[in-house]
């Protein structure tokens, strides 16, 4: 039995995403050079990632950029939002090292 | 929708096709010779009875809103609002309810009604959906006619690969009846993306999954579980290793909803182990935004990361359960979430004796991740019936038995250091001359599950623990 005023087989299904429109944001524009430039250096805290931040340390400095080190507290969770913004008004061009 | 108005007095509902509606008819026409209004609405039969000039309750609008499950239903409405009503034919309730003496007094004294046309398993589906699917807000995505739904929802990569069922209207709001939640509650907050999820969305995801209504709570209780800084599904999702969220259930609801603690209770073939799993996933995917490639960084993985969730064995089991030993009671169900990988086999066919069959587990836990790592990796010991005997016979229970595995554990230093039996891998020089354990304190926790035949156990093996990685999590099921 059909009850009257139901519409027939529906062709159409609830969304399961967040129906969340992802935002763009422009990318910086690549400096000319480092010299003078504030560059952020984030260790996310894996083994070993020191040891690839501080060569990097070295040859930013070399090059006349002013270093700033950063940690995350763990590497297995997204660095903190205090941490993010301290990094954002302090530094031109952050460098995040990965290690593995 | 707001409640349909009925008119004053009484309202009777009926349909033809009930032998009780027609037995009442005579009662009905002695009920409209009295003093309270009278006014009949019919389920099927326009007509149905043509003494009585009926309603026809066209669209079951009535008997929806008014939650009529027996026809015939007598109801008595005052200034709008129903003060009583009754159900089939039972004299003295009709006349409490009417007020009336003396009705059908050819009649026996009692005859059971009929089930409402409103649920009708054949139709009850589309009525929810008729009178209740405005409550759901979630986007309607068309599928065109000449598109296969499921391709269709593997094209806008809803599905973890295997295909999934169509979230209908018709499905989700029958999925919304396994939980007394609102639709737009708000369950968790999904990582990566860190979106709010409502019971609706939910729902959404455990129909594509293949659950069943009574399922959902389990589900709830499983991402409320995984969503937080506790558990850290973030971090469980975004690693290289080949973990998972793995899903102990615990609690007499595991029964009441068929899950598997038996034979093959890690393998194919229980809908609700398989099926409750895939829904937490599917939300880290569709709602957190978590996708293998993308945020998931794994180097292997594992099918577990499918689903991989089941129930603890507490009938058989000589233990209190793992939810107990967690702090819940033995009747509240409850979910424990395991940053896990997929289970490895533990064999030892000759042991009868506790100490002996502790010595294998020791042995085997010992080469976790690597024979060097200490410390850094909790673990599951799912223990079959027939090990979990030999320990019940010697009667030791659930604390003596991690405790005695634990004490096998204590590794010296000089073992686990870099370079120590020619592997690189270990901890500094500097811990050389003291002894560590391999396991931190409550870093094992110990479950009872499997077939009754096999001299076998598992071990699930863990994730980084603690404060910088995850710990386990227990929620308790709440309908």
């Amino acid at each position: 039995m059909t009850i009257s005023g139901t519409s027939s087989m529906n062709r159409f299904v609830l969304d399961p995403t967040n129906e969340r429109r992802a935002s763009t944001v422009e990318r910086v524009g690549r400096p000319e050079s480092l010299r003078g430039l504030t560059v952020g250096l984030l260790d996310i805290s894996k083994a070993r990632g020191d040891v690839f931040i501080d060569r990097l340390e070295e040859r930013l400095s070399e090059m006349g950029a002013d270093v700033k080190r950063y940690k995350k507290p763990t590497f297995t969770k997204p660095a903190p939002v205090d941490l993010r913004h301290e990094i954002s008004i302090n530094c031109q061009v952050v460098i995040e090292a990965l290690a593995d | 929708m707001a409640l349909p108005a009925l008119p004053e007095g009484l309202v009777v509902i009926v349909k033809r096709e009930c032998e009780t509606c027609r037995m009442v008819v005579p009662v009905i026409e002695q009920l409209n010779n009295g003093s309270l209004p009278v006014n009949v609405y019919v389920q099927d039969d326009p007509a149905f009875p043509e003494s009585l000039s009926p309603i026809h309750d066209t669209d079951l609008s009535i008997s929806w809103h008014y939650d009529i499950e027996t026809v015939p239903t007598v109801l008595h409405i005052e200034n709008g609002v129903e003060v009583t009503r009754t159900v089939g034919w039972v004299r003295d309730e009709w006349h409490r309810v009417t007020g009336q003496t003396d009705l059908g007094p050819n009649l026996s004294a009692f005859r059971p009604g009929c089930g409402s046309l409103s649920v009708d398993p054949d139709l009850v589906d589309e009525l929810r959906v008729r009178f209740g699917a405005t409550t759901l807000s979630a986007r309607r995505v068309d599928i065109a006619e000449a598109e296969d739904v499921f391709e269709a929802m593997f094209d806008r990569g809803w599905t973890d690969g295997l295909p999934v069922i169509p979230p209908t209207e018709q499905r989700v709001m029958r999925m919304l009846t396994g939980t007394t939640r609102q639709p737009t509650e708000v369950v968790a907050i999904v990582p990566p993306d860190l979106v709010e999820i409502t019971v609706e969305k939910v729902a959404i995801n455990a129909v594509m999954a293949g659950c069943k209504p009574e399922y959902l709570p389990w589900v709830i209780a499983g991402l409320e579980a995984v969503c937080n800084d506790t558990f850290n599904i973030h971090g469980v999702l975004a690693t290289t290793m080949p973990v998972g969220p793995v899903i102990v259930c615990n609690g007499p609801g595991t029964r009441a909803i068929g899950m598997n603690s038996g034979m093959n209770v890690f393998g194919q073939g229980n809908r609700a182990n398989l099926t409750i799993g895939r829904a937490i996933q599917l939300i880290i995917r569709n709602i957190g935004g978590g996708r293998p490639g993308e945020v998931d960084r794994a180097t292997h993985g594992n099918p577990g990361k499918l689903s991989f969730c089941f129930a603890e064995d507490e009938i058989g089991s000589p233990w209190t359960t793992l939810a107990e030993s967690r702090g819940l009671s033995r009747t509240t169900d409850a979910v424990t979430v395991f940053p896990g990988e997929g289970p490895r086999c533990v064999v030892d066919q000759l042991a009868r004796d506790p100490e002996s069959l502790t010595n294998t587990f020791a042995a085997c836990l010992r080469t976790l991740h690597n024979p060097k790592s200490v410390l850094a990796f909790d673990a599951i010991v799912v223990m079959g019936p027939e090990h979990a005997r030999v320990y019940a016979e010697a009667g030791w229970d659930r604390e003596r038995v991690l405790e005695e595995i634990h004490a096998r554990l204590q590794i010296p230093g000089s073992e686990l250091i870099r370079g120590a039996g020619g592997i690189a891998e270990g901890v500094p020089e500097r811990l050389n001359g003291i002894t560590l354990p391999k396991f931190r304190p409550g870093g094992l926790l110990l479950v009872h599950a499997g077939g009754g035949a096999g001299l076998f156990s598992a071990i699930i093996g863990g994730w980084a623990n603690g404060d910088v990685g995850s710990q386990p999590v227990t929620k308790e099921v709440l309908p």
